[in-house]
């Protein structure tokens, strides 16, 4: 019997370990960090939301996560930053807002920590979403067309209606996000690790 | 089989008390192990298929397009869940129960409430797909089963633990056998896991970077320390069990469980190498990796030295093969796994599918395969049937072997390449994309394999369950010679101290 209950304390003791040393330490150290806070109520990072939180909440029901990172390496570590997917490396200050965290572990495409730096256009990634292969001939990356509603008729136009290049989607002229569509770029355009912490630098 | 043995061939009287313990265990448990490993392959059906489309999605996305249910980021994750949680966590389950209660000698104990808690259990796994395929993940790798169908699969695993402890506590036997250390490890060790996860993601007790930590704590755990250690239990069991010899070392399987116990569960931070995160929690991580070397070296050592001089068993007993070929892969994609986490090797294969390559080697090469073991061998016992084709059984080991390496070589190839172009920022990432497409392909081809595999298990298990097939007769090897009687021979001869027991004592 005593021999019993030293496996299962042993046992026990070593997940524990891990427990305190990988999950309520690091959480510890991370508690201090504070947004920078601009003079015009501007910070950084800023809190997701409106369109923004349900934009991310569409990124996370598409599963985005399985292709795309949103974490930049250091420079000399990969080549995350010559490739233009950020101009610093990510720290963890750039995600105290992440509630669930996406940071991927999957690079099928390219890293997104940046995206919206990067493609600051609504039309490109209304295009790009609805049909990959218009803006990047051989991806790989499905389409979500049953984000936009495809418009035929000139008629059906409103002013979110983005033009479709001709021939790209045989009758279809123009494309309009659905609500969960525009909430989605709005987020990914969201997506921008611009400014310099200190820590960043180090 | 045994049966069979005492209906055909006398054995010695002092050993018939004991070999009649051992049918009324095995004929008591057979209800809950039976529908435990039977819906475990539904789910392995699913989650291949899942996996396959997947699969086909990577390198053709017009397939199945348009529905939102099925897009890749839906189906991807609800193959993963499947896999680990229906198939593994089902056929781990009846594994612990069934090992456990034919090592400590005794009855299944609450059969009705296991039987209860694996219906439960599948309840869970249902409504967590249909959540994820809704579009109700919630974003968390390996946790993405909505909160609403976490209780269903907490409830059973409850029930399990209390029967796994229930069972060691009142053991007919005065020893402990090494699997049952590892038994009883996974029991302690799962619900600690899953619920400081889901605390800590789902529950939002932590936020950003330290939910990243605990995620991949316990995305790496999820295989650490449940499918592994059942994993390495079954091979314990079953590789001396078949050939009729004892375990090499009993010393060095203390300092393999030991090690292992220590080690693993520091290693998950290597899955954000290069990451927002403290340079120590990564350090740690490839530390925890390096030193799984130790455990790994010395279970590979107990598991081949036993099985030397013996490999002549292979050419005809199943549950051998896919025990032995379990063990191999174990040892193999631990020292890939233990390299894979140095930060100069995470700087090329880090995010491509060198990860997904490595995963299947572990999941399809060691945890799989002894799994298909335990349920090749043990059948047979559980409803006094033997399987009714050897060729399926042969077309289901090579399948199975064929199909994995074809998986793991190719992935781990594209994931090279991919890795280094992606380190050259003058090369295009969409070069990148279509230098993978072929590879991609043949990956669909491995599954093809994979699934051709899976369908002949289906098969042979089904005809069993419906009785399609013969009972009383000799068990179902791949060629029929002299040796397999050897084996018998020796079962019947080994003292109950090496065998019967369990083998070393504790």
């Amino acid at each position: 019997m005593n021999r019993t209950l030293l496996l299962i304390l042993g046992i026990f003791l070593t997940i524990a370990s891990s427990v305190t040393g990988l999950v309520i330490i690091p959480n510890w150290q991370f508690q201090e960090l504070k947004p920078v806070v601009k003079s015009e109520g501007q910070q950084f990072p800023a809190p997701y939301e409106g369109e923004a939180a349900q934009g991310r909440r569409v990124y996370i029901d598409q599963g985005c996560i399985y292709c795309h990172t949103q974490q930049v390496r250091m420079k000399g570590y990969g080549a995350d930053i010559r490739r233009g997917w950020g101009t610093r490396r990510s720290v963890p200050r750039d995600y105290i807002y992440d509630r669930p965290h996406q940071l991927g572990t999957m690079r099928t495409g390219p890293d997104l920590a940046n995206i919206g730096g990067r493609q600051p256009s609504s039309e490109w990634h209304a295009l790009h979403l609805y049909n990959p292969q218009i803006t990047s001939p051989g991806s790989v990356m499905p389409r979500f067309d049953y984000l936009f509603t495809e418009v035929t008729e000139p008629s059906q136009l409103t002013n979110l209606a983005v033009k479709v290049p001709v021939g790209a989607a045989g009758k279809v002229t123009h494309i309009i996000p659905t609500e969960r569509g525009q909430a989605l770029i709005a987020f990914l355009k969201r997506l921008n690790q611009a400014y310099p912490f200190p820590e960043a630098n180090q | 089989m045994i049966q069979n043995q005492i209906v055909q061939n006398p054995i010695p009287e002092a050993l018939r008390p004991e070999l009649e313990a051992r049918i009324e265990v095995d004929t008591y448990s057979r209800p809950v192990i039976v529908l435990y490993w039977s819906t475990s392959l539904f789910w392995l059906t699913f989650a291949t298929l899942a996996g396959l489309i997947s699969s086909v999605k990577l390198h053709s996305p017009g397939f199945l397009g348009g529905m939102e249910w099925l897009t890749f980021g839906r189906i991807r994750p609800v193959h993963w869940d499947t896999a680990i949680y229906g198939f593994g966590g089902l056929a781990a389950s009846g594994t612990l129960l069934w090992l456990q209660a034919r090592l400590c000698q005794i009855r299944l104990p609450f059969r009705e409430l296991l039987l209860v808690g694996c219906v439960i259990y599948n309840l869970g796994i249902a409504v967590g797909v249909v959540g994820i395929l809704m579009g109700q993940s919630t974003g968390v790798e390996t946790l993405e089963f909505p909160l609403y169908a976490i209780p269903f699969l907490v409830i059973p695993y409850v029930f399990i633990v209390i029967a796994n402890f229930n069972m060691y506590w009142r053991k007919a036997t005065k020893h402990t056998y090494v699997s049952q250390w590892y038994l009883m490890a996974v029991t302690v060790w799962f619900p600690i896991l899953i619920l400081s996860a889901e605390a800590c993601t789902n529950f939002g007790a932590v936020d950003g970077v330290a939910q990243a930590i605990a995620n991949w704590w316990y995305g790496h755990n999820v295989v650490g320390l449940f499918a592994t250690p059942t994993g390495i239990a079954a091979a314990y069991y079953l590789i001396p069990k078949v050939i009729g010899k004892p375990i090499h070392s009993y010393h060095l399987s203390l300092l393999g469980f030991w090690s292992n116990a220590i080690f693993y569960n520091w290693a998950g931070t290597h899955h954000l190498t290069g990451g927002p995160l403290p340079a120590w929690t990564i350090t740690l991580g490839v530390v925890g990796s390096l030193m799984m070397f130790i455990p790994v070296i010395t279970i590979g050592i107990n598991h081949h030295m036993t099985m030397l001089g013996s490999f002549h068993y292979l050419k005809t007993s199943p549950t051998l093969r896919f025990a032995v070929m379990g063990s191999m892969c174990y040892t193999l994609s631990s020292f890939q796994g233990s390299l894979e986490a140095l930060r100069s090797h995470q700087e090329v294969t880090h995010f491509t599918h060198y990860t997904i390559g490595h995963v299947h080697f572990g999941m399809y090469g060691f945890f799989a395969p002894l799994m298909f073991a335990m349920m090749y061998y043990a059948m047979p016992r559980l409803t006094n049937q033997e399987w009714s084709s050897a060729r399926l059984i042969r077309i289901h080991f090579w399948c199975t072997l064929v199909g994995m390496l074809l998986y793991v070589l190719a992935m781990c190839f594209a994931g090279i390449r991919q890795g280094l172009m992606m380190n050259d920022p003058s090369i295009p990432f969409l070069n990148i994309v279509k230098f993978t497409v072929p590879c991609l392909m043949l990956r669909t081809l491995a599954g093809l394999i994979l699934l051709t595999g899976t369908i002949a298990f289906l098969i042979n298990f089904s005809r069993m369950l419906t009785r399609h097939t013969f009972t009383y007769s000799t068990p179902t090897l791949f060629t029929s010679n002299r040796r397999w009687e050897d084996i018998l021979e020796k079962e019947r001869e080994l003292t109950s101290k090496q065998i019967l027991d369990g083998g070393q004592g504790a």
